[in-house]
C-alpha cells in the first residue's frame, strides 16, 4: 500500500486567481487611502484581509491599487484607522462575476 | 418632475430581497423602479451557494422548480472536525430532501439572481442596471426618492426598500445602520471549479440533480476563526472559506492562502482533484446576528436582506437568501399595504418590523442570538476539531492491548488538553446556543 505524505502547501499567486475574475476599469478610482494616516500603523490589517491583495507596504510606504477590486468592503471594515475611503465603482464598472 | 421619474416604489438591489420584493409589488400593479449596479443583476453577488427553503417562492411562482436555475437539490449534509491529518464528520443523508419544492438547492448567483429579477420585469418592473444609488432623497424626515449616480439622476417615489446588500451605504446614511466593527463582519471567499457532472455523482456519493452541502470547521480555516465550504453544483464545486474578519487581521494570514491550505487538506485535496478553477470571488457576510439587526423603518424607507443583516450563521445553520426572500416579501406586502392607505410615515411601515418578528426572519435570529459569540469560541475554532479527531483515533485505534471503555477513552484525551470544568463550561455555552 502507498502512503500518504503530507505535502507542503502549494500557494497560487493571488494575480492568477484574478485573471479569471472579469474587470471593466474606471478611470477613477473608487478606493481612496489616506496614506499620512497609515504612517505608523503596524497592524496593517489591509494588507492581510483584502482577498485580492490589492494593498503593499513598500519602503515604509502604503500602495494600493483598485483596478482588481472584488467590492467586498472588508479593507474599510477592518482599518482601525479609517482612512480608507470606499465607494462603490461606477454602475456597470468594476467586478463581474459570471460563474460564482 | 417628469413622471418617468416618478414610480410608486422604488427597490435599489436586484439581489433575491430585491427582485422578491419588486416582483410581488409589480403583480399588484405597482409602478416599480428595481434598480441594480452592477451589469447584470447577481454580477456583484456572491453566496456559497445554498438557497435553503425555495418554497419560499411558490408563493408567487408556483412550480418554479421546473423553470429556476438551480444546480441541485441538497439530500446530504456534511459536517466536518477538521484536525491537521484526520476528519470526524457528521454525514447525513435523506430522500425526504429529494422532492420538490426541496429543502435546499445549490445555485450561482449570477444566473439566479438574472432569472429572479427577469420575474420581476415580465411582472412589469422596471430594471434599471449599470446604475449606483448614491443617495436617498428627503423632504423634511421623509424619504421621497433615490439619488443615482448619473445625469438627471434623481428618481422620486413615496416609499423605498434598501435591499442594497452588505455594505448598505443606504442603511447607514438614512441613519439605521451603525458603522461595522471587524468582529462581526465576515469575508468569505470562494472558487469555483469545473468537474464533470458524473465526476461529482461519483465522488460524493450522489444520482441524478443529488447534491451536497458540505462544512467544516477547525483545520479547514488554521489559527482564523471561520469555516469553510463544499458545495456541489451540476458540473461544478463552489469551494471556499468564511473567517471574521478581526481574527483574520489579528493572525495576519491571506484569505486565499486560507483557501490553498483548504484545498490541499488532506481529506479535501482528493475531493476536488482535477478540479478547474473557473472563477474566483469575494464577498463580506453580515454575521454578527440579532445584535446587527438594524432598524428596520424610518419614513418612506424599509431595509431588507443582506443590507438589514438578516443573515443566520450560526455554524449549523449557514442561511441567507431565504432570509432575503422572505424579508424582501415583508417588506413588499408592507407597502401594498401603506399603499392602499397612502401612509408611508414610519408608523404606516410598522407592520414591517411586526411581520418579520412572525415570521422565521426574526424568530430565528432571536432564538439563536447566543449562537454568534459560541460559534467564535476560542476553543471551538481552534483546539476542539483537534482534539474531537485525537478523541476518534482512540476509539478506532487498535493495538492489539487492551482497551479501555469508550467514556475513559474519550475523556482521557479530552482532558490532556482542557480541564473538564472548561469542557462543562463550553458544554453547556454549545447547549445554550443551539440546543436549549
Amino acid at each position: 500500500m502507498q502512503s500518504i505524505a503530507s505535502e507542503p502547501v502549494a500557494m497560487q499567486p493571488i494575480e492568477e486567481r484574478l485573471e479569471l475574475v472579469r474587470f471593466k476599469v474606471d478611470k477613477t478610482p473608487h478606493i481612496r487611502v489616506n496614506t499620512a494616516a497609515c504612517q505608523g500603523c503596524d497592524l496593517t490589517p489591509c494588507v492581510y484581509v483584502c482577498p485580492a491583495g490589492l494593498f503593499e507596504i513598500l519602503g515604509g510606504e502604503m500602495h494600493f491599487s483598485y483596478e482588481h477590486c472584488l467590492e467586498c468592503g472588508t479593507c474599510y471594515v477592518a482599518c482601525e484607522r479609517k482612512a480608507i475611503e470606499w465607494d462603490y465603482p461606477r454602475g456597470g464598472w468594476g467586478v463581474s462575476f459570471r460563474a460564482s | 418632475m417628469h413622471a418617468q421619474q416618478q414610480f410608486d416604489v422604488i427597490v435599489v438591489g436586484a439581489g433575491p430581497a430585491g427582485s422578491s420584493a419588486a416582483l410581488r409589488l409589480a403583480r399588484a400593479g405597482l409602478r416599480v423602479a428595481l434598480i441594480e449596479r452592477g451589469e447584470y443583476p447577481g454580477a456583484k453577488n456572491v453566496s456559497g451557494a445554498v438557497f435553503y427553503a425555495p418554497g419560499l417562492l411558490a408563493e408567487l411562482l408556483p412550480s418554479f422548480w421546473e423553470d429556476a436555475p438551480f444546480e441541485r437539490y441538497i439530500t446530504r449534509r456534511v459536517l466536518t472536525f477538521l484536525g491537521k491529518d484526520a476528519a470526524l464528520s457528521l454525514d447525513f443523508r435523506t430522500r425526504h430532501f429529494a422532492t420538490p419544492p426541496y429543502n435546499g438547492v445549490t445555485l450561482l448567483r449570477p444566473k439566479f439572481d438574472r432569472w429572479l429579477a427577469s420575474k420581476a420585469v415580465e411582472a412589469g418592473a422596471l430594471l434599471i442596471t449599470s446604475t449606483v444609488v448614491d443617495d436617498l432623497l428627503y423632504e423634511g424626515e421623509r424619504v421621497i426618492g433615490v439619488q443615482c449616480r448619473r445625469e438627471a439622476g434623481a428618481l422620486y417615489a413615496p416609499v423605498v426598500i434598501a435591499a442594497d446588500g452588505a455594505n448598505s451605504f443606504l442603511a447607514k446614511k438614512a441613519g439605521l445602520q451603525r458603522e461595522f466593527s471587524p468582529e462581526e463582519m465576515s469575508l468569505g471567499v470562494k472558487e469555483v471549479l469545473r468537474l464533470s457532472a458524473r465526476t461529482i455523482e461519483e465522488r460524493f456519493n450522489l444520482t441524478g440533480d443529488e447534491g451536497m452541502a458540505s462544512e467544516y470547521v477547525g483545520e479547514a480555516t488554521g489559527p482564523v476563526k471561520g469555516g469553510a465550504f463544499l458545495y456541489t453544483n451540476r458540473e461544478t464545486l463552489s469551494l471556499g472559506i468564511i473567517v471574521q474578519i478581526a481574527s483574520l487581521a489579528r493572525q495576519r494570514v491571506k484569505p486565499y492562502e486560507l483557501l490553498d491550505r483548504f484545498k490541499q487538506h488532506p481529506s479535501v485535496a482528493p475531493l476536488v482533484r482535477d478540479g478547474v478553477t473557473l472563477e474566483y470571488s469575494a464577498h463580506m457576510i453580515p454575521e454578527g446576528g440579532w445584535q446587527l439587526v438594524p432598524r428596520l423603518v424610518r419614513s418612506g424607507l424599509l431595509v431588507a436582506g443582506d443590507a438589514a443583516a438578516l443573515v443566520f450563521a450560526t455554524g449549523i445553520f449557514l442561511e441567507g437568501m431565504n432570509f432575503a426572500v422572505a424579508s424582501g416579501l415583508a417588506a413588499a406586502e408592507t407597502v401594498l399595504e401603506a399603499h392602499q392607505k397612502g401612509d408611508f410615515s414610519a408608523t404606516g411601515l410598522a407592520g414591517y418590523q411586526k411581520r418579520l418578528e412572525q415570521s422565521f426572519v426574526l424568530q430565528d435570529l432571536r432564538r439563536f442570538r447566543l449562537t454568534p459569540a459560541f460559534v467564535n469560541n476560542e476553543r471551538l475554532q481552534n483546539l476542539y476539531p483537534e482534539l474531537f479527531c485525537e478523541a476518534a483515533e482512540q476509539v478506532f485505534r487498535s493495538e492489539g492491548k487492551p482497551r479501555k471503555k469508550l467514556g475513559p477513552t474519550i475523556l482521557t484525551t479530552l482532558r490532556r488538553k482542557v480541564s473538564l470544568w472548561t469542557l462543562l463550561r463550553d458544554g453547556w455555552q454549545a447547549g445554550r446556543a443551539l440546543f436549549f
